[in-house]
């Protein structure tokens, strides 16, 4: 058993690396059909004229060009992505690892139930209703007949019309809505920190919780928070159809018409699929820039 | 069970532990807004549904919602058990052949050394970051040149290769499954197919429950537009969205299916998490 020679060792390792191919290639193959192709298809979409009816045109980059020069919407629309993306992103990643954190030091039966009610959000399937309910521009509404009985308002204000209001409330939303991912993957993360790391820490004298998350329970668990910014990413930028729902597209003065919800309007309303492929390119090459930039700020951790 | 009890980790300070306990219930408060009130919204009278000014919490509660549920399910064309069985047969199956699929290409790309595996990595985490809608077109030409539009395959198919599933085990065992275990394992005579099944699966069960738990519930509310023709083939959220579609007169009746089509998502919920954080009380033993 322990002794073999050269050749069976290698022919041993040969039939392994076989067996790794077998076990590669159900995802492979499926995965290649369902996404790599869609994908590349799309992006190669995006240089032609396509609007589902008549054969696509190639028209180069023109789809790019008028993306810079004459789509003063998007333009609106990829400031405000970025807006939600700043405000919201951060925000709900941390705040999903912090409650995982949190709820990590209760006893198991609690923590289920702890983990129960904050992932409820991401239970229910659709969520717009609730808020359509909430800030309903009518006095019907929970927030509107809400602040009129208390007397603070006299006229029902239209949330999502409203300039001042809109941006705010659909940060909110955003925030609440996206964090189920990232906030189940760092319980699970939370789980296989080794108990042993945690005792030596304490012997090495870290004195409160903070020192240990950031010195040890954090550097453990890296590979699991990149996982949960890549989603974190995927959420933050795709914020669109939400927001369409509960504001409108257009929204006053395109004041949080964001790139998918765009998007969403070339391609759905307007069918013009090649400009649409165009924008979702786009918006492809902003969201790998900004996993780049992470993944280097999440080299810093523990350190 | 309790760390602080077997050693001293650290000193909780009385400020951190307000602090701590005023975020959880807060946030635990704003979180179960929704459900709570689709819970009452399900058991209101229709009077309290159109009352002024809106109220959140129901008064008067009745089951009358859910009684009148199977009268407006009779019109459906066929039982409503086909809807349910479509549903879990489609939901089920696809979640186990995905965590199956997922878990092993997980495995080839965290602890193999086959060629290319970066750059597969690298194409897997990129998939997640081009946007969905715009693949709904060519996905549509790929299901009618393979001839499965209309048939169960296209619920089942897209959904195994999901790549976000790939992504999260892959990213749990580079960090929990040691190489020296799995190489001590080999040379204690374990094949690849041991390692992988008594070795690997066993240690990144919080992974793959958690796993469970979303791809579930993704597939559970899914609902394939355009793809999908024959009334015997489709699935709950069909039902559910047709009554909706009764409007306010409905909206009770609406949201009662509503809480009915969350218990199985629940369910799996309070399964999948009781089961990761077991897996940590016998990691606990070990260590």
């Amino acid at each position: 058993m322990t002794r073999k020679n050269a050749a069976s060792q290698k022919k041993s390792l040969n039939s392994e690396n076989a067996f790794h191919y077998m076990m590669l290639a159900p995802f492979l193959i499926l995965f290649f059909l369902f996404t790599v192709l869609p994908v590349l298809s799309s992006l190669g979409l995006s240089f032609f004229a396509y609007d589902m009816i008549s054969f696509p045109k190639f028209n180069g980059i023109t789809n790019y060009l008028r993306m810079f020069n004459g789509d003063e919407v998007f333009k609106k629309a990829v400031v405000n992505t970025l807006k939600f993306a700043v405000v919201t992103g951060p925000l709900s990643y941390l705040l999903a690892y912090l409650l995982a954190w949190f709820i990590n030091e209760f006893n198991p039966a609690v923590r289920t139930v702890l983990t129960f009610i904050f992932y409820a959000p991401a239970m229910i399937g659709n969520t717009v209703f609730i808020w359509q309910v909430i800030f309903s521009a009518d006095s019907y509404g929970y927030a509107n007949s809400f602040l009129i009985s208390s007397g603070l308002i006299s006229e029902p204000i239209s949330w999502f019309r409203n300039e001042s209001y809109n941006f705010i409330i659909l940060a909110v939303i955003q925030l609440w809505t996206s964090m189920g991912i990232s906030f189940l993957a760092d319980i699970a993360g939370l789980q296989n920190v080794n108990p042993e790391l945690y005792e030596a820490g304490a012997l090495d004298g870290i004195k409160n919780r903070w020192y240990e998350l950031w010195y040890i329970t954090l550097p453990s668990m890296k590979s699991i928070l990149l996982f949960g910014a890549v989603m974190q990413i995927q959420a933050t930028f795709s914020i669109g159809s939400v927001i369409t729902s509960l504001a409108g597209y257009p929204s006053i003065n395109n004041s949080v018409d964001t790139v998918v919800s765009h998007l969403l309007d070339v391609g759905t309303v307007r069918y013009e699929m090649g400009y649409a492929a165009a924008i979702s390119t786009v918006l492809f090459l902003m969201m790998i820039l900004t996993r780049a930039l992470i993944g280097k700020i999440l080299d810093y951790l523990g350190k | 069970m309790n760390k602080s009890s077997e050693y001293k980790r650290y000193t909780h300070s009385r400020l951190g532990n307000a602090v701590y306990f005023s975020f959880l219930i807060i946030a635990g408060a704003f979180s179960m807004l929704p459900i709570i009130y689709c819970v009452c919204t399900a058991f209101k009278p229709l009077d309290e549904l159109l009352v002024f000014p809106p109220r959140f919490f129901v008064h008067r509660p009745t089951v009358e919602n859910f009684i009148q549920l199977p009268a407006i399910i009779e019109n459906l064309r066929i039982p409503l058990t086909r809807y349910l069985f479509n549903s879990f047969f489609v939901t089920c199956l696809s979640t186990f052949l995905h965590i199956i699929v997922a878990s092993m290409a997980a495995y080839v790309l965290s602890k193999t050394n086959i060629r290319f595996k970066k750059i597969i990595f690298l194409v897997v985490q990129l998939s997640l970051l081009y946007n969905a809608y715009t693949l709904a077109v060519p996905q549509y030409l790929i299901f009618s040149t393979m001839r499965i539009i209309d048939t169960f395959w296209v619920y089942i198919l897209p959904a195994i290769p999901s790549s976000t599933g790939v992504f999260l085990i892959k990213q749990y065992m580079d960090s929990s499954v040691p190489d020296s275990l799995l190489e001590a394992a080999r040379i204690d005579g374990a094949g690849p197919v041991n390692i992988y099944f008594r070795v690997v699966m066993p240690i990144i069960k919080p992974a793959w429950m958690t796993l469970m738990l979303l791809s579930f519930q993704s597939l559970w509310s899914a609902m394939p537009s355009g793809t999908i023709f024959s009334e015997k083939l489709k699935t709950l959220p069909y039902v559910l969205s047709s009554i909706s579609a009764g409007g306010i007169a409905r909206a009770g009746s609406a949201m009662a299916a509503t809480v009915l089509m969350m218990l199985p998502p629940m369910i799996i919920l309070v399964v999948s998490q009781s089961n990761v954080v077991e897996t940590m009380g016998s990691a606990g033993m070990k260590g």
